[in-house]
């Protein structure tokens, strides 16, 4: 309990900050219309693609002989980038049809 | 740790993608603006990353190795996902986004694994890191096999299977991972095997979620991922206090939960129902009532192209069938053919209309169809009543009237366009097979309507020849 208190205590600028992004992201995608919804998953799902950071985070820190961390952090990072990369490049593509659309 | 500059860019760094996401999804709801708020998103994402490399750690020589394997992986996964990405057909789009969704899952139960290890070696924990750790693993691998499981039912290497008491079964995983959960938070020393028994309920409960859902459901559930992988990455980001992971990710997953939300309304079925699993009519029980078929009645080419071209308004309502036949270019050549002989043309796109949201909006841009040319389903149906001929293509479940009149449709209550209201209905179909739902429609044994038979391509091209001859 206590270590629960104390995890709420010393990451309340973080809760705040997750609580106010969950309104934004609300906010942000109520008005997108049907046409846009599947871009909009896909751009979505890009962006959750930040996750690739904790693996760079993992590569960084572990020893250089810590091999268990460096195999699965180096899977971990082809997995996400595999997930931006793809991710933006898909979205784009969608998106491109409808840019020749606009003339 | 780097010296206080660093860490100044650092940061700044991360609180510009964090503005770059919010401006990217934010873009992404306007259709001129769309493209560039993706590629301003990427920008950030790339500051993002390059900040992480060059200013998260002082760079040392001895981890030389550490710094080649992070350079190779990026690179790997940069040419992989181009490649991938540039070359999967328009009709695998939401199945390719369902793969790379799957791959930011599995990422993030991969960084959970490694700080488990992390734990066990150093032997010091905090209940609420391990809490951080076991939430980041369990939505992570459930988001990983259930986007794979999605990704290969759409690719039709998985079929429909529901497993007898599925649902009990569903639930009773779910129990078990929570109750792991449990354990794993409350123990004083990490234990390994634990952790592994934990990946593989959660596995395991992915796959099971997925397998049994079919039909129009794929769409929330591909979703429903998307916003899990969101979640995952957060959890991430609390563990290493990283901004841009958590405001990233924290972004996706409400805007994912209130697209799976807003697909969940269209189609009159809970959110509840959806994670438990049970709905999709995936299972044999869909009797339907074979019994009580009437006949159908055929129409040839040439009587459809004379329907077609003295009609006043015709309606188009695509289906997954025209992304199948890749018929998008050869609908809007009907469509300027139609529009010679003084024949309006619109699209009446229901909402989950093909394998995803606004699949058929994209399908449709890809062969310059122009917006207003598309009427979304409810003001499409208000003008039902003024349209002389509707031409249904490779859509079967979106116009299922037992969605308004039989209670025992798996598909009841779901909003259809309401093509009956027209004056002619022309279902064109490969064959007199079931729609992804599985269910019998009763719409082609409607006195209105006529089947014209045949792959949608081919069938057009002729319409259109016909129609032109007139």
């Amino acid at each position: 309990m206590q270590d629960l208190l104390s995890l709420f205590y010393e990451n309340r600028e973080f809760i705040f900050l997750i609580i106010v992004s969950i309104f934004l992201g609300i906010e942000v995608i109520s008005n997108v219309p049907a046409v846009l919804h599947t871009p909009l998953m896909s751009g979505a799902n890009a962006i959750h693609g930040v996750v690739v950071i904790g693996s760079i985070i993992i590569m960084l820190e572990a020893a250089p002989d810590n091999y268990f961390a460096l195999i699965l952090g180096f899977f971990a990072v082809v997995l996400g980038t595999l997930n931006v990369v793809g991710g933006f490049v898909v979205t784009n593509r969608m998106l491109e049809m409808f840019k020749k659309k606009e003339k | 740790m780097t010296d206080l500059f660093g860490l100044t860019i650092l940061e700044l760094c991360y609180i510009a993608a964090s503005i770059t996401f919010i401006m990217g999804l934010k873009m992404l709801s306007s259709p001129d603006k769309a493209r560039k708020g993706n590629l301003i998103a990427a920008y950030g994402m790339g500051i993002a990353i390059f900040a992480t490399i060059l200013f998260k750690e002082e760079l040392t020589a001895d981890k030389w190795v550490n710094y080649g394997l992070i350079l190779t992986g990026l690179i790997v996964g940069t040419v992989f996902g181009t490649r991938m990405a540039m070359k999967v057909k328009m009709t695998a789009m939401p199945q390719m986004v369902s793969f790379f969704n799957g791959m930011g899952g599995a990422c993030a139960a991969v960084i959970s694994l490694v700080e488990f290890d992390h734990l066990l070696h150093t032997g010091k924990v905090e209940t609420g890191m391990m809490v951080v750790i076991i939430l980041g693993l369990i939505i992570g691998s459930v988001s990983f096999a259930g986007s794979i499981i999605a990704y290969g039912k759409l690719e039709g290497k998985i079929g429909d299977k529901a497993l007898p008491g599925g649902q009990v079964i569903n639930i009773v995983l779910l129990l078990a991972i929570l109750g792991m959960a449990i354990v794993m938070a409350m123990a004083d020393v990490p234990n390994e095997t634990h952790m592994y028994i934990l990946l593989g309920i959660s596995l395991l409960y992915g796959v099971l979620f997925v397998l049994p859902i079919g039909g129009a459901d794929m769409p929330v559930v591909i979703s429903l991922l998307n916003s899990f992988t969101g979640m995952a990455a957060a959890f991430g980001g609390f563990l290493y206090g990283n901004q841009a992971m958590l405001t990233g990710g924290i972004l996706v997953g409400s805007a994912g939960t209130i697209l799976t939300v807003l697909m969940c309304t269209a189609m009159n079925r809970s959110l509840m129902n959806v994670i438990i699993g049970s709905f999709g009519g995936g299972g044999a029980g869909v009797a339907g009532k074979d019994g009580e078929q009437g006949t159908v009645k055929e129409i040839s080419v040439t009587d459809a192209a004379i329907l077609l071209a003295y009609a006043n308004k015709v309606c188009v309502v695509p289906g997954y069938g025209l992304a199948v036949a890749q018929a998008q270019h050869t609908v809007h050549n009907l469509e300027k053919v139609l529009a010679d002989k003084g024949v309006e043309l619109n699209y009446a796109i229901h909402p989950v209309a093909g394998r995803m949201p606004g699949h058929m909006n994209v399908l449709l841009a890809e062969a310059d169809v122009p917006y207003p040319k598309l009427q979304e389903m409810e003001d499409a149906n208000d003008d039902m009543a003024n349209t002389d001929v509707v031409l249904v293509i490779g859509a079967n479940d979106v116009v299922n009237p037992a969605a308004e009149n039989d209670p025992s449709s798996p598909i009841y209550g779901m909003p259809i366009i309401d093509v009956l209201k027209a004056k002619n209905v022309i279902v064109m179909k490969r064959s007199m097979g079931k729609g992804y739902a599985g269910i019998e429609n009763e719409l082609f044994f409607n006195d209105k309507n006529r089947m014209l038979f045949g792959d949608a391509k081919d069938s057009l091209e002729k319409l259109i020849s016909e129609v032109k001859n007139l």
